[in-house]
């Protein structure tokens, strides 16, 4: 997810000179990278002391939060855009923080693993788990705690009430637009409630 | 290994204070590292807390062990590293290490101001920082950086003088104090002031008496301050429940004495109030307490943190530590809050440290880390902007 065609495609979704809100930040590449060609501004968020050092190195504005006790700091709305880049999967409350990314957020954009995705789908058919290059992780060790597919979103998008204004696969650093739920290894979503 | 100089400048001009009062003349000490570049852009003032002094750095010449309150932090090749950055130490007035406090005499009466020491505030102190700048030449600071009460100042520059600096590094602070915070004060006050020997603050000596310097109370006040900036899980883990000597011959080991020290940490808070009342000032204490109590930048705004940090131009870094129960995590997250609701540049590390309050002093490498990382970004900018 941190290659640069990846980050551009996410990028490509976000207007210039937006205020954005990292959830789970990383190490400030792609928050970096829009400051850089979209002339936007705002903050990550990340648990990590290792990101956090890493976003002050880039000189990227930096919150150290545990997403899991909630967004409470954040106003409704006093974002353009909330991004969850990869950061979903590993929430233990996903679904509370779909909803407080749509209240922080007038835009909301999720890309996270897709298990829905061919090889995903033929690994458990012959009886295991996934292990792949987009799912590195075995059953036991994986940090991905919410397992879900690009369909599943759009059944939680919609029990939310979210309206989803884009969403496509990305493979191989490609746009997936045809059958991305079978043929992506990454969904991403843009929503606003 | 750095040499740390001390030095004085006397300022000839009345200060007026918050309190409506003014100090009509006083000196300020101070210690400064590194060197002032060209264009005056790599200055960067440190704010001391309560017991602390303008020596921030470095050794005095022939002393070793003399180094200063923040030598893990500041030096040559260190996180804030004096071979790129001018950084500056200021001692606060009312303070007792070198500017002028209660122990100085007072020029509108010829005598030692004693308990008639004006009351100051951190916006007092930032005042008079500001005229230290001026006589340094400095007219904006790179960053200001202060850990709890120093911290309270760092953020007061923000607001009182916000175009003058462009970075503060605001660590272990808060908004203001609780009322459980400056209830601990409290205390510590009263054992001071109910010590015979304090005798209304005037117990430094004279034509007509000796000193008697009020021990007794700033021992204990030292003793509540201590456990205060500890945490629970450091302090069992560094005395537990240990003996200072186990009694023979008593199955518990126990001396059955409710006077003597029994357990370690009695005996090492004893240790530390001793230490602290041969060095520090009883009326120092009460007024640096008081200026703790008093900070509170929202109170103009009906305890409104946002419309009050509006003023701020700088950009900020935050950081707290986990355990720090005495400015906990959250009043550092309501500070970031603050700022966030006006759109400034902030960044927040909330460091998993074990060591309470005082992790602010201790060399930990994430903290260390963050800070460091900080500098060079600011630096990096004040190159840019050359």
């Amino acid at each position: 997810m941190s290659d640069v065609s990846t980050m551009k495609a996410i990028a490509d979704l976000v207007p210039q000179g937006s205020r954005v809100l990292d959830l789970g930040c990383g190490d400030g590449a792609l928050l970096a990278y829009l400051q850089q060609t979209r002339a936007c501004t705002g903050y990550g968020i990340e648990i990590a002391d290792a990101n956090v050092l890493a976003c002050v190195k880039r000189g990227v504005n930096v919150i150290q939060l545990n997403l899991d006790e909630g967004l409470a700091m954040f106003d409704d709305a006093s974002f353009d855009v909330v991004l969850q880049i990869d950061t979903l999967q590993h929430l233990r409350n996903a679904e509370v923080m779909l909803r407080e990314t749509a209240r922080v957020g007038k835009t909301g954009i999720v890309a996270f693993p897709n298990f829905g995705h061919w090889p995903n789908r033929l690994a458990v058919l012959m009886g295991r788990m996934p292990v792949t290059k987009r799912l590195p992780y075995q059953w036991y060790d994986t940090p991905n705690i919410r397992v879900g597919t690009y369909a599943d979103f759009e059944v939680l998008a919609q029990r939310n009430q979210l309206n989803i204004t884009d969403s496509f696969g990305l493979q191989d650093s490609r746009l997936v637009r045809i059958a991305p739920n079978l043929m992506a290894g990454t969904a991403v979503f843009k929503f606003s409630r | 290994m750095l040499i740390a100089t001390p030095q004085s400048m006397h300022f000839a001009d009345a200060l007026p204070l918050e309190s409506g009062a003014s100090i009509r003349a006083y000196d300020l000490s101070y210690e400064t590292y590194g060197t002032l570049n060209a264009d005056k852009s790599n200055a960067v003032l440190i704010c001391h807390a309560l017991n602390a002094s303008h020596h921030v750095a470095g050794v005095y010449a022939g002393q070793d062990k003399s180094e200063g309150w923040w030598d893990t932090m500041i030096g040559p090749g260190k996180s804030l590293d004096t071979n790129k950055f001018f950084v500056i130490g200021v001692n606060n007035l009312g303070s007792c290490f070198g500017s002028t406090g209660p122990m100085h005499m007072n020029p509108d009466t010829g005598r030692i101001y004693g308990a008639d020491f004006p009351v100051v505030t951190v916006e007092d102190w930032v005042n008079a920082q500001a005229r230290l700048m001026d006589a340094l030449g400095i007219q904006t600071l790179a960053a200001v950086m202060g850990g709890s009460l120093g911290g309270m100042q760092a953020l007061g520059w923000t607001l009182q003088f916000p175009d003058r600096v462009r970075h503060a590094v605001v660590i272990a602070s808060a908004p203001n104090l609780t009322a459980e915070n400056i209830a601990f004060n409290e205390v510590a006050r009263r054992a001071i002031v109910t010590d015979p020997d304090f005798n209304g603050g005037h117990f430094y000596a004279d034509s007509s008496r000796p000193e008697t310097k009020p021990k007794r109370g700033l021992r204990i006040a030292r003793m509540i301050g201590h456990i205060t900036y500890l945490s629970d899980d450091v302090m069992n883990e560094k005395f537990g429940r240990q003996l200072r000597e186990a009694v023979l011959g008593s199955a518990a080991g126990y001396k059955y004495s409710t006077q003597e020290v029994e357990f370690q940490i009695e005996s090492y808070l004893r240790y530390q109030g001793d230490k602290f009342a041969e060095y520090f000032d009883a009326n120092t204490y009460l007024l640096i307490t008081r200026a703790l109590d008093y900070f509170d930048p929202a109170r103009g705004f009906d305890g409104n943190l946002s419309l009050a940090l509006a003023r701020a131009k700088a950009k900020f870094l935050l950081v707290s530590f986990t355990t720090d129960w005495r400015f906990s995590p959250q009043r550092s997250r309501e500070l970031v809050k603050a700022l966030l609701d006006n759109r400034r540049n902030v960044s927040y590390a909330e460091i998993d440290a074990p060591h309470g309050h005082d992790a602010f002093l201790l060399d930990d490498p994430r903290y260390m880390g963050v800070i460091g990382s900080y500098f060079d970004s600011v630096l990096k900018e004040t190159e840019a902007s050359a």
